[in-house]
């Protein structure tokens, strides 16, 4: 008997699970976010409330805290699947495994992307961000977490299996994200200056595309080690 | 939209060979598990591979599936390299390891719906009678964790009711299992045997009252 | 084509050719680096511009020269042991990493001595030591996730791609990081240094340099030439060939 199993049924089919079951653990969704605004008054508590400093230090703490905050989210890409035995089945699957990462990373993208860019506005308020900027700073963001989840999950897939995998991931990933940070932050203070963004923009455009397209198979390749 | 060509099993009483296992050697760590391990597996047959704990069943199985590198030998699914005909195998698969891959947060019926999905049948009603079939009746809607570990694992087990594969590979498939239940997969066993498929697995009691024949691999503990 | 390399997928081969290159790198660099540091750090003339400090670059450009060099070494035997799977390029993966470590902690510590007397600070978040500091963390994390596993195949082939990885990202690193310097006005290290690893360096101070990136590239080797024996010994100590080899040497 012949199936025809498309790819589009088997990756909306891990879509749909995966939020079936984020919806169910509602806290590991929320306590980023809380982390996140909890770091962003860290910092005028530390380095005192003057106006004129918070706006000048204001995308670097954005973003700094965006990338601590993802960091704490990203274990739930796969270390569930991989303790109850479904990221094996994954690997089983008739599909190009990367399409389910794709789809992984997608779900991922959505539940945690979202919420940051919901509070984008939020965060630019609290640290005195310039008007200007908060154009750029969106779309930084828009244009960077996609980066994060990909390349964040190449970390986890290759810690997934490690028992204290938490503070390794950060040693891992922290350097590949450096010039993520850095083109992001640029973006947002050349907008706050009134200059055009455009270019480190760009830039980010270019490494977003590319973490895209590559990061899929190294996951591949990751999972299949961890999964040994 | 992509079709993956099926393995013909309609050709009953050929002696094709389904699959194939050739000088399997297997490392872990510093330890050798076994060497020149060979099975051939032909439609119709169950293979049991037994041997002591340690011993490297659980690694030999998975090795087969595609999940472990084997460190020497080959393994060929319908004549192809597991390696190069990937999605063929894994179209004609269904391997059901230690772990259950049941997610907890979700029920019964989720999960089997996920399942079904993967497995190109999806479900458009809610499958009582397949319930009913692995006893999980009136649990459905509960939670795959707050369910005992033989229930979790007839919905794992459920997906040999909703499988067309040709091959089963089952990592220790009674595991928490009563009686009728040992019995039901008996039953799911000479289906998918009667039908021209196979089946491989792993089992720590003696497989009683089976009504199949039984092949035997066994794997000795090497020191 | 690359026919030639097969026999030395074996460890015993690429343990006897190690041995040999052994016997060309080891006191020939020794010799070489001794030269290069003398020379340059006593001999060579000092610089109308920066007197007698800026002899730390015949420590620092060579150490941070091959801190590169070592890691793209390290992402070849990576390549070789996730593609091909070959067991002694695993092992090579663990013996550069920590030798190409020491390399760039040597180039970064040489950075910010060389900052104090110049601009009196220890440090500076010059693009150049930016950039090195980043490729300290990617060796770091390479040995770290190597040494977290249990099982040591999957450990190597899991710091392989890891290393990989690396590799690609450090071209992205180091233009982002410098043009990150370039928005931020602080080069002064890079701008100093760069003044002698240009043509129009004298000769009297570009030859200890050439001689002393020689050198350091025969000493590291050799550093890593015998990490390597060492860790294939270790493994196959029980194989007849090894067996032997030990018996031959003790007597």
């Amino acid at each position: 008997m012949a199936t025809r199993l498309s790819i589009r049924t088997q990756v909306l089919a891990i879509i749909r699970r995966d939020f079936r079951v984020a919806m169910r653990q509602r806290s590991d969704l929320v306590n980023p976010i809380l982390f996140l605004l909890v770091v962003v008054t860290l910092f005028p508590l530390g380095i005192g409330p003057e106006p004129a400093t918070l706006a000048r230090i204001a995308p670097g703490v954005i973003w700094v805290s965006a990338l601590l905050s993802a960091l704490l989210g990203l274990e739930r890409l796969f270390r569930d699947d991989f303790s109850d035995g479904a990221l094996e089945q994954m690997l089983l699957m008739p599909m190009a495994v990367e399409w389910a990462v794709i789809a992984k990373i997608v779900v991922h993208w959505l539940l945690t992307a979202v919420p940051l860019l919901i509070l984008a506005p939020l965060l630019a308020l609290l640290l005195n961000l310039p008007g200007e900027a908060w154009g750029a700073l969106w779309l930084s963001l828009l244009l960077g977490t996609p980066v994060l989840s990909s390349i964040g999950a190449i970390g986890v897939a290759l810690t997934v299996s490690l028992n204290k995998g938490g503070a390794l991931l950060s040693l891992l990933l922290l350097p590949l994200l450096i010039p993520l940070l850095i083109f992001a932050t640029a973006a947002v203070e050349t907008a706050a200056t009134g200059l055009s963004p455009a270019g480190p923009l760009a830039l980010m455009a270019a490494i977003t595309v590319l973490a895209l397209v590559l990061s899929p198979y190294a996951v591949h390749a990751a999972l299949r080690v961890s999964v040994n | 939209m992509v079709t993956y060509r099926p393995f013909s099993i309609a050709v009953r009483g050929a002696m094709t060979t389904l699959l194939e296992a050739e000088g399997i050697m297997s490392v872990r760590g510093e330890r050798t598990l076994f060497e020149n391990l060979n099975l051939c597996v032909k439609p119709g047959e169950l293979w049991q591979v037994q041997g002591p704990n340690g011993a490297g069943k659980s690694s030999f199985l998975r090795i087969v599936a595609g999940l472990l590198p084997a460190q020497a030998g080959e393994v060929r699914f319908a004549g192809e390299l597991i390696q190069h005909g990937r999605s063929n195998y894994h179209s004609n698969l269904l391997f059901i390891g230690h772990k259950a891959a049941v997610k907890a947060e979700l029920t019964a019926i989720e999960n089997l719906e996920f399942y079904a999905a993967i497995q190109g049948q999806p479900l458009t009603a809610p499958p009582y009678e397949l319930l009913e079939r692995v006893g999980l009746v009136g649990l459905e809607d509960i939670p795959a964790q707050r369910l005992s570990a033989g229930q979790q694992r007839r919905i794992a087990l459920a997906r040999l009711w909703l499988s067309n594969a040709n091959l089963w590979i089952l990592d220790e498939p009674f595991t928490s299992l009563d009686v009728a239940g040992i019995a039901m997969l008996h039953e799911r066993f000479a289906w998918q045997l009667a039908r021209g498929g196979a089946v491989i697995l792993t089992s720590h009691q003696a497989l009683d009252n089976i009504p199949v024949a039984v092949n035997m691999l066994t794997l000795e503990y090497q020191h | 084509m690359w026919r030639w390399l097969h026999p030395y997928a074996k460890p015993e081969a690429t343990y006897r050719l190690n041995k040999k290159i052994l016997h060309w790198l080891a006191i020939p660099g020794m010799v070489i680096l001794a030269v290069g540091m003398v020379w340059g750090l006593a001999f060579a003339p000092a610089d109308y511009q920066q007197g007698e400090s800026y002899r730390i670059i015949f420590v620092h450009v060579p150490a941070a020269f091959w801190s590169m060099g070592f890691y793209m070494g390290m992402a070849i035997a990576a390549l070789s042991a996730v593609v091909w799977q070959i067991r002694t390029a695993e092992w090579a993966i663990l013996a550069i990493a920590p030798v190409g470590a020491v390399l760039t902690f040597i180039s970064l510590f040489t950075g910010a001595v060389w900052g104090k007397p110049m601009w009196g600070t220890w440090w500076e978040w010059d693009a150049r030591l930016t950039a090195q500091l980043i490729l300290f963390f990617l060796y770091l994390g390479v040995m770290a996730l190597y040494a977290a596993f249990e099982d040591e195949r999957t450990g190597a082939k899991a710091a392989g791609i890891l290393a990989l990885i690396g590799v690609v990202n450090i071209p992205i690193i180091h233009y982002s990081v410098y043009w990150w310097n370039t928005l931020h006005q602080q080069s002064t290290i890079t701008q100093a240094i760069t003044r002698f690893e240009k043509p129009s360096i004298a000769p009297e101070m570009l030859w200890p340099l050439l001689i002393s990136i020689l050198g350091f590239l025969f000493v590291a080797s050799t550093l890593v030439i015998l990490r390597l024996n060492n860790e294939i010994l270790k493994r196959e100590v029980r194989r007849p060939w090894a067996q032997s080899l030990l018996l031959k040497e003790k007597g």
